[in-house]
């Protein structure tokens, strides 16, 4: 099962590289890793989903985790009711006679062309992972060139727990 | 006033207490060298930088403080890993400091340089690459903080070279902030009371002890505790002097070359009360059928051991006095006399034992004859293999932290220089390394660090010419295939030592062996003894790898 953990980290250098080794030390898997500073200039927060087999396996990760010095605060947020948000950038083939097609299904995932050039257009599109994944799909026919995504960040919403 | 990096960092280590330095210099140290020349600090200087790291955990070993080693930049740095390594795998308290290239070069693949805060990260409890000579008093006031609590371990702290140079006015603080590290000392009511139940309820108890027993100074409550509920007491090979091996109580060592009376214990027990001790591989074996009757309660400071490798019932995070306290509070005499005649009449039939073949030694008579003559007042380190298991099963152990041996990275060349810090921290007990001539061929530049410091330490070979273990298992499962196990080409340890300087003995046979060590060990200055023994003995009883601990090779009923 996928988890998605929120780590509030001390921000000195090295934290992500120390998060990062003892997942693949201790033979977890990372489906993907956003780090960015936080509200406090000392903190930063990481959102990593990682796949676990079962609870036991996930209890050892975050008590893993804990014992790094700089991790303050873990959360595993996957059942809380919280919004959760990726960005991705799609090259998508395009000319003169689908660029219009292409459009269309912009205007429905309410993303943006952010570049467009005569062979090519660059998408950016935000959202949860299932539109990420419906856009993309919808894509593919016309010739994906390249995709970078920023992997999830999730925010628990206010009012709960 | 302006001060120098490296004289901050000398006047940081003072107000840590730090007594002794193990150490090498090097490029990237000489700052910290410089200011140590006329420094009250003691310091050690080693033949190796492998030697510095592991006498600075036999010193933290044998006397329970903060080990410390210095090294320099790049292979000074990286010659300290499996040093590090090893005190990581059994929490043992150290603080490495290492030399860096100056920050400017940094990254450009300069003289001596690695990247040692990033090789290191695996096996230290936590690391530092100090940046701002303004930050050397908190950091050196945290690395001792977070070695010395909590569940210990090695930390390391790199400082390049125009760090330590650069000058400042000073400012040590007085407390640390770490708000990502808050240890947990005192067990969870509900859990404790949990724990008193079941101890209460139990028929089949067994008392299960490792290194955090000694780690946490609780020898005394364990023993209050073993007598109050009457339980039997087995240990790991790191918590071997947590529980007198006399005791009525005490069953040894349990495992892979564990009496058969703790495994048969432990698999009988119908309760497991594990404290400070991990469930390691070479403990449990076949995990599934591991103490299968029994509910387990695991005591441990450290929360990600609980569960890790075992299934828990009750899981108490803690500090083993405290929590072993807390049990006492509420816990009243218990009786298990049928259990206790049940052990009885095993440790009757499965006593250790070995053979003596005519004009042989048994390795395992050195072991005895070495416990006889020191009565259990010395501290004895060992290397790593079969010399290891047999100090394990035929020495009695009276005193805490007596024993100094590598459990579980099992370091090869780790006991000899592990007993020059043993020396440096207790200069009036007699300290003995029993080795082979495997393991120690590997640091016995170390006899020159005995010389220069005139450090007593007599060190005795059980000398069978073969990595023993590896050829018994070569022996038990690979068909006799003896490959790259005979070790031809060792020298005359006789010689070697007489070349430092040091007085050398060797015994041949068994009329020998008790006149010699007694000399030995009762002429002052250091010694090494050789003792050729029985080429092909094996390390009996031995649960093989990944079998259940109650099915063991070698067992012979009396």
């Amino acid at each position: 099962m996928k988890h998605t953990l929120a780590i509030m980290v001390v921000n000195n250098p090295g934290v992500l590289s120390r998060v990062a080794g003892l997942y693949s030390r201790r033979g977890f898997n990372i489906d993907s890793i956003a780090v960015g500073p936080t509200e406090d200039p000392k903190l930063s927060r990481m959102i990593v989903v990682v796949q676990a087999e079962d609870d036991a396996q996930i209890e050892q990760i975050t008590k893993q985790l804990y014992k790094l010095i700089d991790v303050v605060k873990i959360s595993d947020i996957t059942m809380d009711d919280s919004v959760e948000r990726e960005l991705a950038l799609i090259k998508v083939a395009a000319n003169s006679g689908n660029r219009s097609e292409i459009l269309q299904i912009v205007d429905i995932f309410r993303a943006k062309i952010v570049d467009v050039a005569e062979q090519a257009v660059i998408i950016e599109v935000t959202g949860d992972q299932e539109k990420l994944e419906a856009i993309i799909s919808l894509l593919h026919p016309f010739g994906i060139r390249e995709i970078v995504r920023t992997g999830k960040i999730a925010m628990v919403r206010s009012g709960k727990r | 006033m302006k001060n120098t990096g490296a004289e901050i960092f000398i006047e940081a280590l003072r107000r840590e207490g730090v007594e002794v330095i193990f150490g090498y210099p090097g490029g990237a140290v000489i700052p910290i060298y410089d200011v140590l020349y006329d420094s009250p600090l003691r310091h050690i200087l080693t033949r190796h930088e492998q030697g510095a790291v592991h006498a600075a955990d036999g010193y933290a070993r044998s006397t329970g403080k903060v080990g410390v080693c210095l090294a320099t930049s790049g292979p000074g740095a990286t010659n300290l890993v499996t040093g590090l390594a090893t005190a990581y795998m059994d929490s043992v308290p150290m603080v490495a400091f290492t030399g860096q290239v100056g920050t400017a070069m940094i990254g450009r693949d300069s003289f001596q340089e690695a990247d040692i805060t990033g090789i290191t990260m695996p096996v230290t409890k936590h690391n530092y690459l100090v940046k701002d000579v303004r930050d050397i008093p908190r950091v050196v006031k945290e690395a001792f903080y977070i070695a010395s609590t909590g569940r210990r371990g090695p930390v390391l702290v790199d400082l390049p070279k125009d760090i330590t140079m650069a000058k400042i006015k000073p400012e040590y603080p007085e407390e640390v902030n770490l708000p990502g590290y808050k240890p947990t000392y005192v067990g969870n009511a509900r859990q404790i009371k949990a724990a008193v139940r079941a101890i209460e309820q139990a028929k089949r108890p067994v008392l299960y002890i490792g290194g955090g027993v000694t780690a946490a100074g609780a020898e005394a409550p364990l023993l209050q505790l073993a007598e109050r509920i009457q339980a039997p007491v087995t240990t790991t090979l790191m918590g071997l002097t947590a529980f007198p091996s006399r005791h009525p109580l005490s069953l040894g060592m349990l495992g892979m070359h564990g009496t058969v009376y703790a495994n048969y214990a432990v698999t009988e027990a119908d309760l497991l009360i594990a404290i400070g001790a991990r469930f390691d591989d070479r403990v449990t074996g076949r995990v599934d059928t591991f103490a299968p009757q029994a509910k387990v309660i695991h005591i441990d400071i450290d929360p990600a051991e609980i569960g890790k490798n075992v299934r828990v019932d009750i899981p108490i995070v803690g500090d083993a006095t405290i929590v072993i306290g807390q049990l006492l509070e509420e816990l009243k005499e218990l009786q298990h006399p049928e259990w206790l005649a049940r052990i009885d009449e095993w440790k009757r039939h499965y006593p250790l034992r070995y053979n003596e073949s005519p004009g042989a030694i048994a390795p395992q008579r050195v072991v005895e004859t070495i416990d006889e003559l020191t009565a259990g007042n010395a501290i004895i380190t060992t290397e790593v293999g079969q010399n290891q298991m047999w100090a394990a099963q035929y020495l009695k152990f009276t005193k805490a932290r007596s024993f100094v041996t590598s459990g579980g990275l099992g370091t090869m060349g780790f006991g000899f220089p592990a007993a020059v810090g043993a020396q440096v921290g207790n200069k009036d007990r007699l300290v003995v390394c029993i080795a082979g001539d495997g393991s120690f061929q590997m640091n016995m530049q170390e006899l020159a660090t005995l010389v220069a410091y005139q450090l007593p330490v007599k060190v005795v070979i059980l000398n069978n010419g073969y990595l023993g273990m590896v050829r018994q298992w070569q022996e038990l499962f690979f068909q006799k295939r003896y490959s790259c196990t005979e070790l031809t080409g060792n020298p005359d340890f006789v010689k070697v030592a007489e070349a430092y300087g040091i007085k050398g003995y060797r015994i041949q046979n068994s009329t020998e062996l008790k006149p010699v060590l007694a000399e030995a060990f009762r002429t002052p200055g250091p010694a090494v003894v050789d003792c050729v023994v029985a080429r092909e003995e094996n390390v009996f009883p031995m649960v093989p790898q990944n079998g259940s601990i109650n099915k063991m090779l070698g067992v012979v009923e009396e």
